[in-house]
């Protein structure tokens, strides 16, 4: 009983986390403060990967997601100087309005899952996240044998956007 | 088919031919006669009504060698309705052929005398092209009267009755945009159209009387109608005998509808010889004849026929008195000429009817074409009495003070009237082959022994005398007036001098007009011998015994013919004292006025029965039809009832009701009302498209939201 | 031990702050945020079932996302650095000449 308690405890405080995280990234004023609640709430994630045992999952995010990729927003946040400061409200009941289904969706969402979604058993994670290694062997395994073509194609997209991102900035050739 | 073979059996099957001859020669003219010569057309026609005349003989040979057994030649079934059989049927009888042989051979005759005759007379109008048109309408003539006698039941007769009234029509308006002295006018066009319209009246009655008749008996064929009428109520014997005369008296020129022959003179004088004179009027008599059966069952109606043909032949003889147009003499003659016939064949005597039918078509077609010759004579002397008159002007052009009027052109102003017997005198010198042929023709008129007028006349006479005294004498003092006015009529055209320069320049006619004339002459002469009241000389009676079944065959009452005779001569003494000795000078007055003041004033005038029929019938008829035609027709009619009532009616129910109301509010409101919406509520829809993506992306949102709700609910 | 629907649950609300952040913010940047924070809240379901099924399906998915994520945002920040040199801007209202 105490162990369950401890991981809810410790779930709930994580989950608490991860929306405060997520509500200050919604509400900061300032972009960069928004960016880093979000760097936040992906490192709270990649503890819950870890609390599921995906432990490649979980390195990966805080690698790839926020390492990577929040990096790369800081700098453009930096680079455009994010405060576009308005002007009037256009679009009056825009707020109000989203709030209002997003919160539909979220009850709906949870409605959902509670009632009607009813998977056998819980969550068993410290048993499998001990065989760190092997879980990364499998899962190694598996990608390259099951899930080798959309490996490739994965790899062939990221190629594509890296070229396509150097194109889309490049300044165009004036013509003498 | 051998000859011999053909012989014995007769030339029945020609029947058709007798219609189809004529046809075939108005339809080379009609479709070849504008390349045909002047003489080529009348030769072709001539040849059509002679192949006509060949067939009548021919068919007359085959009735004579069957011992003047009818024969039925069936042509044409015409309307089959269930019990109504109606077929175009040949009669080919011993009546049928002499009324045949009649019409071809005179209408024959006059051909040939109209090829000479139109010559002249189109380049006298100057209109060289109507030449073919002439022909054509009388070749119709001789087709329709073929029609007529040859029909074996009433309506075949009726068809070809309507035929010979439209051709009537047609020739007399023949010159229908002038008049007869040439001057452009209505007065031909509009005697045309009362010959047409009195005809029509006439052919009411015998409508009726077609009517009664099918009503009564079932049929038109002659043989069932005369089998039924043996077993029929009297009274309805009485109605088709009486209602067929008004017919008759249309169509043959009695009593009260005689008035369209007199102006049918206006049409050229070969259709007044043939139509009105041998032929067309000849119709009537013929139908009376063929009802022989009927009228004798009404002793009555026998009467009434009697006396109307008595009556007309005195009335017409005194009007023919005071006339001083060659032709309207000779067509008052004809009016009373078939008083006599009518008179005849109403007492019962249809031998002595067709008889004097026959001497009258010879004399008569020989008289009026004896004065076409005259008329023709004069219109050439006028041409050369002109000429001369030019020429006599041209070299006194030059000369002052000479009347003026004179100087001033070729054209004299003067009105010719080549008819006008005050225009004549002395022909006899100028036209002596003519005078001959007219002098024959007068005698056979007025019945001098031994022409044929004589016996035929004489014939009626004596059956008169012997059964209705009344019409005996009637008959008779129109006999006195017939000589009188014959002889008043050659005393004024060929004795004494010319009362006119244009009969003293008078020429005598080609052969091409004389030659027929002759031919008629000898007819005249010897016609008599037809039917000679002597024993074993009533031809004619024993051929139309084969049809009539009962001939009063009489023999020669002296005394009657005594009389008779005596009657003509006075007569004819009376018109020399009076005319003959002190001819009359030009510009005098009628020596008759004088003497017999208001009866000569009265046949002068002919007795002024057309003014009566004009103010009592024609003016309130004319009222009628114009009050018909402005207030019924056009004021009423047309004006309110069409104009405001149906077209205001139809432009308010299109304008207003379909239009504005239907259509502009009611269909076009509906039609834009949905192009409105339409755009109404685009014009809300379009503001979804605002641009911001955010509230694109709230849509879709919005949506989700939706169809999860839709999911947890279901 | 937690039940998987805690985390599902979870997932659900972090997807939907995210989603009231793409709507709600105007500025061009924080709604790509907001658009990594739905991906994620997807990738916390895909691993959360995926150990509930012990199948490493849900864990390849994620990794799958995460890589084309990485290029997504490659080429979209690329975009909004060519919108700003033209519009000298990131407000997404003022993106709005499609307006019909």
């Amino acid at each position: 009983m105490v162990i369950m308690t401890l991981d809810l405890i410790f779930f709930l405080a994580l989950s608490l986390i991860a929306v405060a995280t997520a509500l200050g990234m919604l509400f900061s004023r300032n972009a960069i403060y928004s960016a880093l609640f979000l760097v936040l709430n992906f490192i709270t994630v990649a503890v819950f990967y870890l609390l599921l045992g995906a432990p490649f999952i979980a390195m990966a995010q805080i690698t790839v997601y926020a390492g990577a990729i929040m990096v790369l927003f800081l700098f453009v946040i930096m680079l455009l100087g994010a405060e576009a400061l308005p002007t009037t409200e256009v679009l009056p009941w825009q707020k109000p309005l989203a709030g209002l289904l997003a919160a539909t969706l979220a009850v709906e969402a949870t409605f959902i899952f509670i009632t009607r979604a009813r998977p056998e058993g819980g969550i068993v994670a410290p048993d499998i996240a001990v065989n760190t290694v092997t879980n990364l062997r499998e899962l190694g395994n598996t990608l390259f044998t099951q899930y080798l073509l959309p490996f490739e194609v994965t790899s062939i997209l990221l190629l594509v956007a890296m070229v396509g991102a150097i194109v889309l900035v490049r300044k165009e050739k004036r013509v003498h | 088919m051998h000859l011999a073979e053909t012989v014995n059996s007769g030339f029945f099957f020609l029947a058709p031919w007798l219609v189809f001859a004529p046809v075939v020669g108005l339809l080379i003219n009609l479709i070849f006669g504008k390349r045909l010569s002047e003489t080529m057309i009348g030769t072709v026609a001539s040849l059509a009504s002679g192949a006509a005349f060949v067939i009548s003989v021919l068919l007359a040979y085959s009735v004579s060698v069957n011992h003047g057994e009818v024969v039925r030649w069936q042509l044409a079934e015409w309307i089959h309705i269930g019990t109504l059989q109606l077929d175009w049927t040949f009669r080919v009888d011993s009546l049928s052929t002499t009324m045949m042989l009649v019409v071809s051979g005179v209408g024959t005759l006059i051909h040939i005398y109209a090829i000479g005759y139109m010559h002249e007379d189109v380049r006298f109008k100057n209109d060289v092209g109507r030449y073919a048109r002439f022909f054509i309408f009388l070749n119709l003539f001789i087709a329709m009267m073929m029609i007529l006698v040859s029909g074996d039941s009433y309506l075949m007769l009726f068809v070809g009755w309507e035929g010979v009234g439209l051709c009537s029509f047609l020739l007399i308006g023949f010159w229908y945009e002038l008049d007869t002295l040439g001057r452009p006018s209505w007065a031909n066009s509009n005697a045309a159209k009362k010959a047409f319209i009195v005809n029509r009246i006439g052919d009411f009655g015998f409508l009726i009387a077609a009517f009664i008749m099918f009503w009564a008996f079932g049929s038109f064929q002659f043989d069932e109608v005369f089998e039924a009428a043996q077993h029929a109520a009297p009274g309805i014997i009485l109605a088709i005998t009486l209602f067929m005369l008004i017919g008759v008296a249309g169509k043959s020129a009695q009593i009260p509808l005689y008035v369209w022959l007199p102006d049918a003179m206006a049409g050229p004088t070969p259709v007044s010889a043939l139509i009105h004179a041998a032929t067309m009027v000849t119709a009537g008599v013929y139908l009376i004849t063929r009802s022989a059966e009927l009228y004798t069952l009404v002793p009555q109606a026998q009467y009434i026929v009697a006396l109307t043909g008595a009556v007309t032949a005195l009335f017409a003889a005194t009007i023919a008195v005071g006339q001083y147009d060659i032709k309207k003499v000779l067509a008052y003659s004809t009016i009373s000429q078939l008083g006599f016939m009518v008179a005849a064949v109403g007492m019962g005597a249809f031998v002595a009817g067709m008889f004097h039918l026959v001497t009258h078509a010879f004399f008569k077609a020989l008289l009026f074409l004896s004065a076409g010759s005259v008329i023709l004579g004069l219109e050439r002397g006028h041409h050369h009495a002109e000429h001369a008159h030019a020429q006599a002007h041209h070299n006194n052009k030059h000369i002052k003070g000479k009347r003026k009027e004179e100087r001033q052109g070729n054209a004299h102003e003067e009105v010719f009237d080549p008819n006008d017997m005050r225009n004549m005198g002395g022909m006899r010198k100028t036209m002596p082959v003519t005078f001959w042929l007219y002098m024959i023709g007068t005698l056979a008129l007025a019945g001098i022994v031994p022409f044929a007028g004589l016996w035929s006349k004489d014939e009626i006479l004596l059956d008169a005398s012997l059964h209705y005294p009344i019409v005996y004498w009637l008959l008779s003092i129109a006999a006195f007036f017939t000589a009188f006015y014959m002889g008043r009529q050659i005393w004024m055209v060929f004795f004494g001098e010319p009362r006119h320069a244009a009969a003293a320049h008078a020429e005598e006619s080609p052969r091409v007009i004389t030659v027929p004339l002759m031919v008629l002459a000898v007819l005249s002469v010897i016609g008599g011998v037809l039917n000679l009241p002597f024993q074993g000389f009533h031809n004619l009676g024993h051929w139309l015994e084969y049809t009539l079944h009962e001939v009063e065959a009489l023999p020669l009452n002296l005394g009657v013919a005594g009389i008779s005779t005596v009657l003509a001569l006075l007569a004819i003494a009376a018109s020399w004292y009076i005319y003959g000795r002190n001819q009359l000078r030009a510009g005098e007055v009628d020596p008759l006025k004088q003497r017999l003041g208001a009866f000569f004033t009265g046949a002068e005038n002919k007795w002024y029965v057309d003014e009566l029929y004009h103010a009592i019938i024609v003016t309130p008829f004319a009222k009628i039809s114009q009050f018909l035609a402005d207030v019924i027709d056009w004021r009423f009619w047309h004006d309110w009832f069409h104009e405001t009532v149906i077209a205001g009616t139809y432009n308010w129910v299109s304008n207003i009701a379909l239009n504005r109301y239907a259509d502009q509010r009611g269909i076009d409101a509906v039609a834009n009302g949905l192009g409105d919406v339409t755009q109404w509520f685009s014009t809300i829809l379009r503001k979804v498209q605002n641009g911001f993506v955010r509230s694109y992306a709230l849509s879709v949102l919005l949506g989700v939201v939706l169809i999860v709700g839709y999911l947890i609910l279901k | 031990m937690v039940p998987v629907n805690y985390y599902i649950v979870l997932s659900a609300i972090l997807f939907s702050i995210g989603v009231v952040g793409v709507l709600v913010r105007r500025n061009a940047l924080i709604i790509f945020m907001s658009v990594e924070l739905m991906l994620n809240a997807a990738n916390l379901a895909f691993v959360a079932f995926s150990s509930v099924i012990k199948s490493f399906s849900g864990q390849i998915f994620v990794f799958f996302v995460i890589a084309v994520a990485a290029a997504e945002v490659a080429v979209g920040l690329a975009l909004i650095v060519e919108i700003f040199k033209s519009k000298r801007s990131i407000d997404v209202d003022q993106m709005s000449s499609l307006k019909g």
